[in-house]
């Protein structure tokens, strides 16, 4: 509780950062709550089409080329957009954690090999390898979050490497060894909660890449064709640019405003939660 | 020649990783194919030979799918040493010949998108940290933040509804003119330059706000050191200690960033090449996926590991001649 008090001291310091931690609630709100409150389904032909923002009181943000109520679209996008961000940065953070972890840990051979493993695939232009693999296999939301998390992962490793060389050095580390301690018990009980504040920082940031190569998949028509994401919305509007800008323009404001969102609120996790700087 | 003795080890240790990571891709490709739904002859030959039985069985004999795995991997292999990248069978011609028509345009769009976002992005960073903490500085911020969040295909549907829509100024379609007499070479020009607008600033923008937020911090660094205060002790006016100093040194943050993007910018050429309608390399991996085109695929996979392979290496070159103090490239650069 104490801890929880300083982080927030800290944390609530940085204006931007509270900035960040409000939108992104707001944004889990919609997410959550969006499905319920909205009147019709994303799909639904719910209106006139082409209608404008701010002119018919039932369709505040307007309806698109075929009469879809773009707000419901913009709510149920919300909840696409952060469950599949989530789910990819989570499955990235697994693979990474790991081969960042064992690479960082036991060193030597195995460390180095793990090392350039992960250098090869920084090498290959991670979304050209998002978009090979959603082609490859089906646009499904299975394959959609495996793709984003194996172009994705390496960044974690990297980190999480470093972070488990420079720990492993340490003399509460040292003494579990000489008490027999086994590596798997070593790494996940005594180091992994110790590099959990560089990890949880970089997540916020993954998550908000992880909805850009999201929407980039669905705007290039490689979304899941049953979901209505932000991309499919924008996707949607591309082909009426030159009389109803608005379709494309609104579901665009909304992935800003979430990637703001979440990219300030990791840069205020990285000010709280980095102990060097903490201690100034 | 002391360039060279000093630059050897390092093109030495690029070239090995190079191999290790070509020989990874091409490893990645076949596994991928052999991984994919469907039978291997739907997925090589495209719909060219899935209904006739013959045909299929002719298929399967001339791709060799009848040989064991390994041998067939060895195909592959020596089918790509001999830079044959396989036949695209909904374009009826070798990919190779396919991509190297694809290939020019590409690189004029990410050289100018280098180009503009590392000029933009030192420029406004250098502004800010002269200006730290004034209203200058913080919009900066506030504009680097936001382009920093937009998606590219975003920002270029809204350039295209406002510059080409709206005002009428630029076109916002492919890379040239349909109906133009190709006799002036200086028209052929400005007209592929007004092409080349809205799509390299749509690329640049994500950089040039990455570049400026490095390039701010780096000078704001680089100003705090000891040379620079021996300078300004010297007598040298700040605008001197400013730009013939701290500038030259703070520079390197930068360029090594730009040389790590660069596999980060192919990717984005896809979504930027597909919103434009630019004939390049990202235009045609984006096809080669909606036609399932595999060999296609395959084979744009693996040039793009070579051009980020060689274009880092080229950056490695460049840092030996800018700076001197690099020796070998045991200390990663990050």
């Amino acid at each position: 509780m104490r801890r929880l008090r300083k982080f927030w001291f800290v944390f609530s310091r940085r204006r931007v950062a509270v900035l960040g931690l409000v939108i992104l609630a707001g944004v889990i709100f919609c997410a959550v709550l969006g499905p319920l409150l909205t009147p019709y389904r994303p799909w639904q032909l719910a209106g006139p089409p082409l209608l404008w923002p701010a002119t018919d009181a039932r369709f505040p943000l307007g309806t698109d080329v075929l009469g879809r109520d773009i707000l419901s679209g913009l709510l149920n996008g919300a909840w696409v957009s952060l469950s599949i961000g989530i789910a990819a940065t989570s499955a990235s953070l697994l693979i990474g954690t790991t081969v960042g972890a064992v690479s960082g840990y036991f060193g030597g051979r195995v460390g180095d090999g793990l090392m350039r493993f992960t250098e090869i695939f920084q090498t290959i232009p991670s979304f050209l390898l998002i978009l090979m693999i959603v082609g490859i296999f089906s646009p499904s939301l299975g394959n959609i979050i495996l793709a984003i998390a194996v172009s994705t992962w390496p960044a974690v490793a990297r980190m999480v490497r470093a972070e488990f060389l420079s720990l492993r050095e340490r003399e509460y580390v040292q003494s579990c060894v000489v008490l027999g301690m086994s590596a798997p018990r070593i790494l996940i009980t005594q180091i992994l909660p110790n590099s959990l504040a560089p990890i949880l920082t970089i997540s916020s940031v993954m998550v908000a890449t992880a909805i850009l190569n999201e929407a980039s998949l669905s705007f290039l028509g490689l979304g899941d064709p049953n979901m209505m994401s932000w991309g499919t919305m924008i996707s949607i509007g591309r082909n009426s640019l030159r009389t109803a800008w608005y379709i494309a323009a609104v579901p665009g404001v909304a992935i800003i405003v979430t990637v703001l969102g979440l990219n300030l609120f990791g840069e205020g996790l990285n000010d709280a939660l980095n102990p060097r700087l903490r201690a100034e | 020649m002391q360039f060279l003795r000093r630059f050897a080890p390092l093109a030495r240790q690029r070239l090995w990783q190079g191999a290790l990571t070509l020989a990874a891709v091409i490893i990645f490709n076949f596994v991928l194919v052999h991984l994919a739904p469907g039978s291997p002859v739907d997925v090589l030959a495209g719909e060219a030979g899935t209904s006739d039985p013959a045909r299929a069985a002719a298929l399967i004999k001339e791709f060799g799918l009848d040989k064991s795995l390994p041998s067939q991997f060895l195909d592959y292999v020596s089918n790509l040493g001999r830079l044959n990248l396989g036949y695209s069978y909904r374009d009826s011609q070798p990919v190779l010949d396919l991509i190297l028509t694809r290939l020019p345009a590409t690189l004029l769009l990410m050289t100018c998108a280098i180009v503009l976002s590392l000029a933009a992005g030192i420029l406004i960073g250098v502004t800010a940290a002269w200006r730290v903490n004034t209203p200058i500085d913080q919009a900066s911020s506030f504009l680097a933040t936001l382009c920093y969040a937009t998606p590219m295909f975003w920002s270029g549907l809204m350039l295209i509804t406002i510059f080409s829509v709206k005002l009428g100024w630029l076109p916002s379609d492919g890379m040239r003119t349909v109906t133009f007499d190709e006799q002036n070479a200086f028209a052929l020009v400005l007209d592929v330059a007004r092409h080349l607008v809205l799509p390299t600033t749509s690329l640049a923008l994500f950089y040039i706000a990455i570049y400026s937020r490095i390039m701010r911090a780096s000078m704001l660094e680089v100003s705090r050191l000891d040379f620079i205060r021996a300078a300004r002790a010297r007598g040298l006016s700040s605008t001197a200690v400013y730009y013939r100093h701290a500038l030259r040194n703070a520079l390197l943050p930068v360029t090594t960033m730009a040389g790590v993007q660069i596999a980060s910018m192919l990717g984005g050429s896809v979504i930027v090449e597909t919103t434009y309608g630019w004939p390049g390399l990202g235009r045609l991996s984006f096809e080669a996926v909606t036609r399932r085109d595999y060999n296609l695929m395959m084979a744009i996979l693996l040039i793009s590991a070579v051009i980020v392979i060689v274009v880092n290496l080229l950056m490695d070159v460049l840092y030996c001649l800018i700076d001197p103090r690099i020796k070998h490239g045991t200390e990663e650069g990050r």
